[in-house]
């Protein structure tokens, strides 16, 4: 007691909130350097007119008068938002189906986790590698199973058919949803094993009692993993780029490709700028819409 | 709450039992499909490029004792590609990639400690910024980084790649602070009776406790940054520079029709060592990703 009540008299006096701030201080100057004035620059760019080697000149909303009568601002929009549309909710069924086969208490759960979650280790350029030789038209591997297997007599020639590129884009994001398996398949894990046992005292089988108990339990993960992969789906940059460059006649253009080259091929700063800073409120007023529309559906844990 | 035995009532019988089977054969098909890709990945880098262009598709090529060989042949070739240097490739991001996850551990770690362990007044709100951030995506910054990088003359550097990360990662951050939360408070008492500073607690008690911690920002963080793309395209300007992912893409994208067994075995080459690390560490991975989206 005594050595305890001697100490604080012979600490130096310096007060809690800056011992605090130093010990954080790193991510406060990164946050700084790397963000806040890089967003603040970027919010003056949006309104000037900067070709990157002559110096910025300021034209007021311009670049934002601009967007309303860009037909490919439209068209990446509208071909950004029709993939999102499909691989967000497609991709969450398709972990949560998994994530609940795997919490039927099988033999062997982590080799079937691990051949689900490894294709999210490979590098996006090798992955778009491998799906544009699946894909491919002639000697694909999935092509010849549609015409070997399926019977199909005309398959199409997916990354290099206006119609089927997107379809396709789509298909592979179906291939790596190894994230949200494993963290609804961990949140899965931790529903009360009462509420399961009570549910089948009520006579309801394995299908009902997870649609019915283990998904309200776990719908907070859901949407938050639902928000993640919706932001992920909006930046959607590397595969398009590298399989199908933006083609077939655009077909696959997506939003952040467009701002890409708008900034480094047509080296248009502020258009470009402009354009982050949209994306930016999309990305926001998708998040808050879900969280609002989900706050009735999703379940609150009682304290 | 007594329990029910397992064989009792509805839940017993043949129905259970074809129940499990369905389980068993949907699961193994499932994998199969996930798995597909990969095994076609790696059955056409052992095959002659003749061999990639049978119709019906082989799995194993002919004659099959033969795909070592073969293998051995198309691995070389793009080892040596008097174009790629993978060899530098590979130099440049371990290179990047160590500098980046030494840094990403180092600072986020201290920066963690000062969200979880030291009370102060504003600590809540500033984390809640750390969290937000994580929540803007990095093609809406890339513009001005660019500008503010070519400024200061970085642009075609590695530092781009790896300085910001000496700055604390948010994701990282998160990660040790939710792991610094669970270590009991007494342990910090009982360092500062005895005499230790915070940077003592730090160093001497926390971090060696944080190990599992650590380890997975380290393996998440490696994976992040051999993956990454769009950072190195926009940062690197200089071939001599490039990371593995950009080699790969030029190795793809120069030639045109390089045959699909040599790209096959260039992605192969690309992905064994992130796999393997895998491999090592499934554990370590799937508990960091779990706890990851976890936060509520």
């Amino acid at each position: 007691m005594a050595r305890a009540g001697r100490s604080p008299a012979r600490r130096r006096r310096v007060p809690p909130s800056l011992v605090g701030l130093a010990w954080v201080s790193p991510w406060l100057v990164g946050f700084l350097a790397f963000f806040a004035v890089p967003m603040a620059l970027s919010l003056y760019y949006s309104l000037t007119d900067y070709p990157l080697l002559e110096p910025p000149i300021y034209v007021g909303a311009q670049n934002y008068r601009d967007m309303l009568h860009d037909g490919v601002f439209r068209l990446v929009l509208v071909n950004t938002l029709i993939y999102a549309a499909f691989s967000v909710p497609l991709g969450t069924v398709v972990a949560l189906v998994i994530a609940g086969l795997l919490n039927q208490r099988v033999r062997g759960v982590s080799l079937f986790r691990a051949a689900v979650f490894v294709p999210t280790l490979v590098p996006i350029v090798a992955s778009a590698m491998v799906w544009m030789w699946l894909f491919n038209g002639e000697l694909g591997l999935i092509n010849q199973f549609l015409i070997h297997v399926v019977g199909t007599t005309h398959p199409p020639n997916w990354l290099g058919d206006k119609a089927w590129a997107l379809p396709a884009l789509v298909v592979m994001s179906l291939w790596v949803v190894g994230q949200p398996v494993v963290i609804y398949l961990a949140a899965l894990q931790d529903v009360p094993v009462q509420l399961y046992e009570a549910a089948a005292l009520d006579g309801m089988g394995p299908a009902r009692r997870f649609w019915h108990v283990a998904l309200p339990t776990i719908s907070p993960v859901v949407l938050f993993n639902v928000v993640i992969l919706t932001i992920t789906c909006w930046q959607v940059f590397a595969v398009p780029f590298i399989m199908t460059e933006g083609g077939p006649d655009r077909a696959t253009y997506f939003y952040t490709h467009y701002l890409y080259d708008n900034a480094f091929l047509y080296q248009k700063m502020g258009y470009a700028s402009a354009l982050a800073w949209v994306q930016l409120l999309i990305i926001l007023v998708l998040t808050g819409v879900m969280f609002l529309v989900s706050r009735k559906l999703v379940h609150q844990r009682s304290a | 709450m007594s329990r029910q035995p397992h064989n009792s009532g509805f839940m017993g019988g043949p129905g259970r039992q074809l129940r499990r089977a369905l389980v068993y054969t949907t699961l193994i098909a499932i994998s199969l499909v996930y798995a597909a890709p990969l095994l076609w990945m790696l059955s056409t880098s052992a095959r002659p490029a003749d061999q990639t262009m049978l119709i019906p598709p082989r799995l194993l090529a002919d004659p099959t004792s033969r795909m070592p060989e073969y293998a051995q042949e198309n691995y070389s070739s793009v080892w040596h590609d008097p174009v790629v240097n993978f060899p530098l490739y590979l130099r440049n991001t371990l290179v990047v990639s160590g500098l980046a996850v030494a840094g990403c551990v180092i600072s986020s770690s201290i920066v963690a400690y000062g969200f979880a362990r030291i009370r102060w007044r504003g600590r809540g709100a500033l984390f809640a910024l750390v969290l937000s951030t994580m929540m803007i995506p990095f093609p809406v910054v890339m513009a001005p980084l660019y500008v503010l990088f070519s400024r200061i003359g970085w642009v075609g550097t590695f530092r781009p790649l790896w300085v910001p990360f000496w700055f604390g990662n948010a994701f990282s951050i998160f990660l040790l602070r939710q792991f610094f939360l669970t270590l009991p408070k007494e342990l910090d008492e009982a360092a500062r009776i005895d005499g230790c500073s915070h940077w003592g607690t730090f160093w001497r008690i926390i971090l060696p406790l944080s190990r599992p911690a650590l380890a997975v920002v380290v393996l998440l963080h490696f994976t992040y940054m051999w993956n990454d793309f769009l950072a190195p395209l926009i940062f690197l300007t200089h071939r001599d520079q490039f990371t593995l992912a950009l080699g790969l893409h030029l190795y793809q994208s120069q030639a045109g029709n390089t045959p699909w067994n040599l790209l096959m075995a260039a992605s192969t080459m690309v992905i064994a060592p992130v796999l393997l690390l895998f491999v090592l560490t499934q554990r370590t991975f799937v508990q960091g990703v779990a706890a990851e989206g976890l936060k509520e």
